[in-house]
């Protein structure tokens, strides 16, 4: 089966009002080119899942963001991310604020078919009470009561990975594959992003199908942009771009997102975008970050 | 051997490993650089059994200096700990985490994630939750604070409660303060713990120079104090020596505003 796909071919899947969870963490192997064709589109009302870091922060400073599910939202070594900030002081977002574990049962919940899985994560804290919708319950075998975690039920995920076959064979082998499985295992549908497209041969060493955490039938479309993690690293190829997230951060500042989207997004192919850092080889000299 | 000089963040740096001495065999996670080197030294002298990670993604037998190391530095991994091992660990309760929060309430709750009155359109918007629920009902967990002052511990209640405290308003059934475990509160003038009367702040130790008032004051909510505090021990020369091979870049000089001496100068 040939799961090949363009961006655009992907996006157009997407319809207002879904719920879309977005694998990575913070700053860390983010779809962001297929962020950036959402960007383009006009796709509206979106629930947002995610680890969060610029996905979320461009998401929402275009108006595409109904609703974000999240734990943090954070570059890391810009801990707040300036366009969520901006959206959330504006009061513009509905959220689910929950603890990062408590994301993760979610995504199980929904995985395993499950309504919920219970917790004691988020009790006697303001999880709870600015949540109404999350229930606090009791158990059938102790005296406790306990936070029941509900589904994240995703109608679709977006997840980068360093290589995959066009079967949908998908390896990460970043030292953390993150949520990304659970991501793809909790929707309906899973459009990956790959660095590298390979052929079927690559994943034959075992050490290679170790770094397979889901099966290719969970995998709905690849699309091989390399460098499509670009402002977020996506290791072994490149780390994460530090000082382009430092000029992103300034048009929050500076200018606004309509600048930036002007610059670096609206009417640019991804090619087009790449060469405004030098090209592919350029940002695969992105050093990785030592912590 | 006692040292003579050293800096404020050495000085808060060898409090943060006191907190993990008896910890037994826990991951000790200390987020920012003067927990972290806590959490180093304490694995190197007083408690080898320690866990700790390379802040990504593997456990380690022994902690990684902070920053860039050398091409043929080696990191000794023990096992994968990526970030859905980190929950496994949590909630197995084998961890002390130490973190610095915004704002600190008087029933030893937190927060990281928002300032304001309204939730829905925040005065700032911080990072978020986080994993601090999770952390606060799971494990121990000590707090560090580089400026002692009243915005941080507040008068009232935080602005958003992300982690369990004693506060028996929010006690869930079947639960009570037994079940939480909050260590330290490492600050820039002094050290305190949750073991006063019905677990509220006590002041453990000033540090070189600070009295027992600029405690008080600075802290918006009321402080346990005991007969007689002691001044917080000051640093040895081998745990002097230690840090700085766990921190090559001195990046505990830029933790603290112009990078204070331990023992105050007396004001002039």
């Amino acid at each position: 089966m040939n799961k090949l796909k363009t961006a655009s071919q992907i996006v157009a899947q997407l319809q207002d009002g879904m719920t879309i969870g977005i694998g990575g963490w913070g700053p860390r192997r983010k779809p962001m080119a297929l962020i950036r064709e959402i960007l383009r589109s006009d796709l509206k009302d979106l629930t947002i899942v995610s680890y969060g870091g610029a996905d979320v922060g461009m998401l929402c400073a275009a108006g595409k963001v109904k609703k974000v599910i999240f734990a943090f939202v954070s570059l890391d070594f810009i801990p707040l991310e300036p366009f969520f900030r901006k959206a959330r002081e504006q009061g513009q977002l509905e959220v689910m604020e929950i603890d990062e574990g408590m994301l993760l049962l979610g995504l199980r919940a929904a995985a395993w078919g499950c309504p919920y899985i219970p917790t004691q994560v988020g009790l006697g804290t303001d999880v709870i009470i600015n949540n109404p919708d999350l229930k606090v319950i009791d158990s059938p075998y102790d005296d406790k009561e306990w936070v029941a975690m509900p589904a994240l039920k995703l109608d679709a995920a977006l997840v980068h990975v360093d290589r995959a076959d066009e079967r949908g064979v998908c390896r990460i082998s970043a030292p953390d594959h993150h949520m990304d499985d659970w991501f793809v295992r909790a929707a309906s549908n899973a459009y990956i992003t790959c660095d590298e497209l390979v052929t079927s041969d690559h994943f034959i060493p075992a050490e290679v199908s170790r770094q397979v955490f889901w099966e290719r039938s969970l995998t709905t479309a690849v699309c091989h942009i390399p460098g499509g993690a670009h402002p977020s690293s996506c290791a072994p190829f490149y780390g994460i771009d530090n000082s382009h997230f430092l000029e992103y951060n300034k048009y929050a500042k500076d200018g606004g997102f309509t600048a930036y989207c002007e610059k670096f997004v609206d009417g640019k192919t991804e090619q087009e975008y790449q060469a405004m850092f030098g090209d592919i080889d350029a940002i695969r000299q992105i050093p990785q970050t030592s912590y | 051997m006692t040292a003579t000089s050293y800096s404020l963040a050495e000085l808060m740096i060898c409090v943060a490993a006191t907190a993990f001495e008896n910890d037994g065999e826990v991951l000790a996670t200390g987020i920012g650089v003067i927990p972290r080197l806590g959490a180093s030294l304490a694995m190197s002298t007083t408690n080898p059994d320690l866990m700790m990670t390379d802040s990504e993604a593997y456990l380690l037998s022994e902690p990684n200096p902070i920053g860039a190391r050398s091409e043929d530095f080696v990191q000794r991994n023990e096992t994968w700990m990526g970030f859905s091992r980190i929950f496994d660990n949590v909630w197995s309760r084998k961890r002390h985490a130490m973190i610095g929060p915004t704002q600190i309430d008087r029933f030893g709750q937190s927060n990281i994630s928002a300032l304001g009155s309204d939730y829905n359109q925040p005065k700032i918007q911080m990072l978020g939750v986080r994993g601090l629920p999770g952390n606060s009902i799971s494990h121990a967990n000590s707090f560090f604070v580089p400026n002692h002052s009243t915005r941080v511990f507040v008068e009232g209640e935080c602005d958003v409660v992300c982690s369990i405290g004693f506060n028996p308003a929010r006690m869930p059934k079947g639960y009570d303060n037994d079940d939480i475990d909050i260590r330290l509160v490492i600050t820039d003038i002094c050290v305190m713990d949750w073991q006063g009367p019905n677990n509220t702040l006590r002041l453990v130790s000033v540090h070189p120079g600070v009295s027992v008032d600029e405690v008080i004051e600075k802290t918006g909510f009321s402080v346990h104090i005991e007969a007689n505090t002691p001044t917080t021990a000051a640093p040895t020369t081998e745990q002097l020596a230690l840090i700085a091979t766990f921190d090559p870049h001195n990046l505990r000089a830029k933790q603290l505003k112009d990078n204070p001496p331990g023992i105050r100068p007396v004001a002039s």
